[in-house]
């Protein structure tokens, strides 16, 4: 994360005078809590639902300067801080209770913790006397999300409760960011504090965060460069690390300074500016043939916070045969895990980028930017006008016409998810919010409202599909609650189109429960008190992307679009890189 | 490959619920897992037996050492170290082969720590292959019952001393290259 000394820092530096007023003693641990979340870690906006186990806290919510915003739904309450904290960079913060409220947001931390995003989950829970006995709402809720959350706490006693707290936004926004839960027994919330508490983190998880603060050693930057100029066809290939570290200016100028052409992951999507002669759009699955190709034949893959996930990289064993790998990342754990790395630089990728920009070297590379240029001309992005319907990448061309690819997106997952990535043009980093790691369905909308929270004056775009919209619709609700301007289009083409590409590539079309009735979504928008349009004809598209983007308050637009288009390029499972079926593109 | 794989780690609740985890998560197997306390009330130690090549045996300690609580972990292959495991091991024997037990049994510098009508309690502490030694050669004479602690394992002095002088070398070293240093500009051009 940012280099700047967070809350839990100088919570921890700061002795607490002996002559001040006590900060602790005398509070119940549900105060304790609400003033440290909004004095010491500054959060503004809270997502949750309320219930038994979490009642002392709601208490003191009833008259917060926080905004909460109650959803209805705790999964919806975990993409909407993970939105938030996509778009802002600080941590999400979710309040919810015990059992099934903490059980709802095992998916959205799940989505996190895959994604390397900072959120930190309050959950209620029974009575420390209670916990083992089956009691009502009751359940192992640190078990259940042990697997899935960078750490965890059950809080047996307040005087722990300021410690925690400091560690648990320390941790989660530290290092490589992940979700902190933190299980909290009603008793702990009532008990009042006797004595003035310690709430400075311990040295264990201190060491973390300062570990983390530093880029990757001299030599190991140096040998990259090294590296890196002697290449003849370089490669960068870029992930979300390079958002999370805020590296993408610096990453511009490694870029420009050695003359490398550079790919994202979806993660990855605006750390690098699209409109740039050097940029070759996504990689692999569904990523451009330029940039598959590129990996495929480059003597030198840089690769800058990006896990070599295996969307990405195909076939492992013939993933970029003749190139030596640079890995920069902060987790040591991704390097070497799935790639052999020649040049390891451990460290947070903007200060490793920042050391190296010094030694790399301009080099023309006249004939490997041809080479990629020719590509570039050969294997576009393209679709064909061919359909009565409109096609789903007209749609979202013409959304990045109008926006002029200033948007914040949003989206769910499956095909509407890598139409948007290929065709809209990623600018800038935060711009792009999408479950890649764990493809979580239903994100989009609740992400959407997360990301317009945290972005107030940024036009908020959820480029959903009919199947995920419908996971978490019910968030509409909240959306005209609280009059969240976001604009919904939902690219329908009354199928699981992503599943359905599958079936017609592999499973001879034979459509196992792909086929869905919808509702009729604008008026399923009326009714909730939100803006309905409906676009039947592709000719209407302009003119409705207008209509939305005109409209002040939240509005859904159902585009009816083309059911047997495919993406593609597509890297089939087990597949190498640039074995792509090229379909309609070839 | 065997690995005896020891971490430090803080003693608190929820520390070997998440080892365990992540190893089975990940699809690492485990021989043995011990855990015990220190001479700091705050820290345990755990010794981890596994099996793997060498890409599976990293990624165990870059998992482990990411966990909030793991201080410190350390992997014994190719260092000069000390391991050991307990055994107790009932032997079924009757008065007339008792003797011959116990000269098995003290050979292996073993103890005997309980002795009833036809049968023997065994103690034997050890490396893992002395320990199985023994097993083998008491199978004959029948094995009631057997139970065993699983290895803990430090390194030597003389290792320990070689690893603090690289450790305090490799710091310094480090320094002076780190990133943040100021004399950067005395670093040779690439």
């Amino acid at each position: 994360m940012s280099a700047s000394p967070t809350a839990a820092d100088t919570a921890a530096t700061k002795p607490a005078a002996a002559s001040a007023k006590p900060k602790y003693k005398g509070k119940s641990g549900a105060q304790i809590l609400h003033e440290m979340l909004v004095t010491d870690h500054k959060v503004d906006t809270i997502f949750g639902y309320p219930g038994g186990a979490i009642l002392p806290m709601f208490d003191q919510l009833y008259k917060t300067p926080a905004k909460f915003i109650l959803n209805r739904h705790e999964q919806a309450s975990g993409h909407c801080a993970d939105g938030y904290a996509r778009v802002t960079g600080k941590p999400g913060v979710v309040i919810v209770t015990s059992g099934p409220g903490a059980t709802n947001t095992v998916t959205p931390i799940a989505t996190a913790q895959m994604d390397s995003i900072p959120l930190v989950v309050f959950s209620g829970q029974v009575a420390t006397k209670a916990i083992g006995n089956d009691a009502f709402q009751e359940a192992d809720v640190t078990g259940i999300t042990r697997p899935c959350t960078k750490w965890n706490y059950l809080i047996k006693d307040v005087r722990e409760l300021p410690r925690i707290v400091n560690e648990a936004f320390l941790i989660a926004t530290s290092g490589r960011p992940g979700p902190v839960l933190i299980d909290l027994p009603k008793d702990v919330q009532v008990a009042v504090a006797q004595e003035e508490l310690d709430d400075a983190p311990r040295e264990h998880v201190l060491r973390r965060k300062k570990t983390a603060m530093s880029g990757g050693s001299q030599k190991q930057v140096m040998d990259a460069a090294e590296l890196i100029n002697k290449s003849e066809k370089p490669v960068l290939y870029v992930g979300g690390g390079a958002i999370i570290a805020g590296a993408s200016d610096v990453l511009r100028k490694v870029a420009e300074k050695g003359n490398i052409p550079c790919t994202t992951t979806l993660l990855g999507l605006g750390a690098f500016d699209e409109h740039s002669d050097l940029s070759m759009y996504m990689l692999g699955m569904h990523g451009s043939a330029f940039a598959n190709y590129a990996v495929q034949e480059c003597d030198c893959l840089i690769a800058v916070g990006a896990r070599f996930d295996d969307r990405v990289t195909g076939n492992l064993a013939t993933f970029a045969p003749h190139a030596k790998i640079i890995h920069i990342d902060i987790d040591p754990s991704s390097i070497s895990k799935n790639v052999d790395v020649d040049v390891p630089v451990v460290g947070d990728a903007r200060l490793s980028l920042e050391a190296m920009l010094e030694y790399v070297e301009h080099r023309d590379r006249k004939d490997w930017h041809a080479q990629i240029a020719a590509w570039k001309k050969r294997y576009p992005f393209k679709y064909f006008d061919d359909s009565k319907h409109s096609k789903p990448q007209y749609v979202i061309e013409e959304i990045n016409k109008q926006t002029n690819g200033e948007a914040v997106i949003t989206t769910g997952v499956g095909q509407h998810q890598m139409w948007a990535a290929q065709f809209y043009r990623w600018r800038r980093p935060r711009q792009m919010i999408t479950s890649g790691g764990l493809g979580t369905m239903g994100f989009g909308l609740p992400s959407v409202m997360g990301a317009q929270l945290g972005a107030p004056g940024k036009v908020c775009i959820d480029i959903d599909g009919d199947a995920s919209f419908l996971m978490t619709c019910y968030e509409l609700a909240t959306i005209a609650e609280y009059d969240i301007p976001v604009k919904i289009c939902i690219l329908n083409n009354d199928f699981q189109g992503m599943v359905k590409q599958w079936q017609d590539l592999f499973y001879q079309r034979r459509y196992s429960n792909t086929p869905m009735k919808n509702p009729n979504f604008s008026k399923m928008a009326d009714a909730y008190g939100i803006r309905g349009i409906r676009c039947e004809n592709k000719c209407d598209v302009e003119k409705t992307v207008k209509e939305m983007l005109a409209h002040k308050g939240p509005v859904l637009v159902d585009f009816f679009v083309e059911p047997n288009e495919h993406v593609y390029p597509m890297v089939p499972a087990g597949k190498g890189l640039h074995e792509m079926e090229m379909g309609t593109l070839a | 490959m065997r690995h005896v794989i020891s971490a430090l780690v803080m003693n608190e609740p929820g520390v070997l619920a998440s080892v365990a985890g992540l190893f089975s998560a990940r699809g690492f197997n485990i021989d043995s897992l011990v855990v015990g306390r220190t001479e700091n009330p705050e820290l345990s130690r755990m010794t981890v037996v596994c099996n793997g090549d060498e890409n599976t045996l990293e990624q165990i300690r870059k998992q482990l050492a990411k966990l909030v609580p793991v201080a410190k972990v350390r992997d014994f292959k190719g260092a000069a170290y000390v391991e050991r495991d307990l055994c107790l091991v009932t032997v079924s024997v009757g008065p007339e082969q008792r003797s011959e037990v116990i000269e098995i049994v003290t050979l292996f510098r073993g103890r005997v720590v309980d002795v009833a009508k036809s049968s023997l309690m065994v103690e034997i502490a050890g490396t893992e292959e002395k320990i199985e030694a023994l097993v083998e050669l008491l199978k004959p004479y029948g094995i009631k019952e057997l139970a065993r602690t699983g290895v803990i394992a430090m390194a030597r002095g003389t290792q320990q001393a070689k690893e603090e002088a690289a450790e305090k070398q490799a710091a310094g070293g480090k320094r002076k290259r780190s990133l943040n240093a100021p004399a950067q500009a005395a670093l040779p051009p690439s």
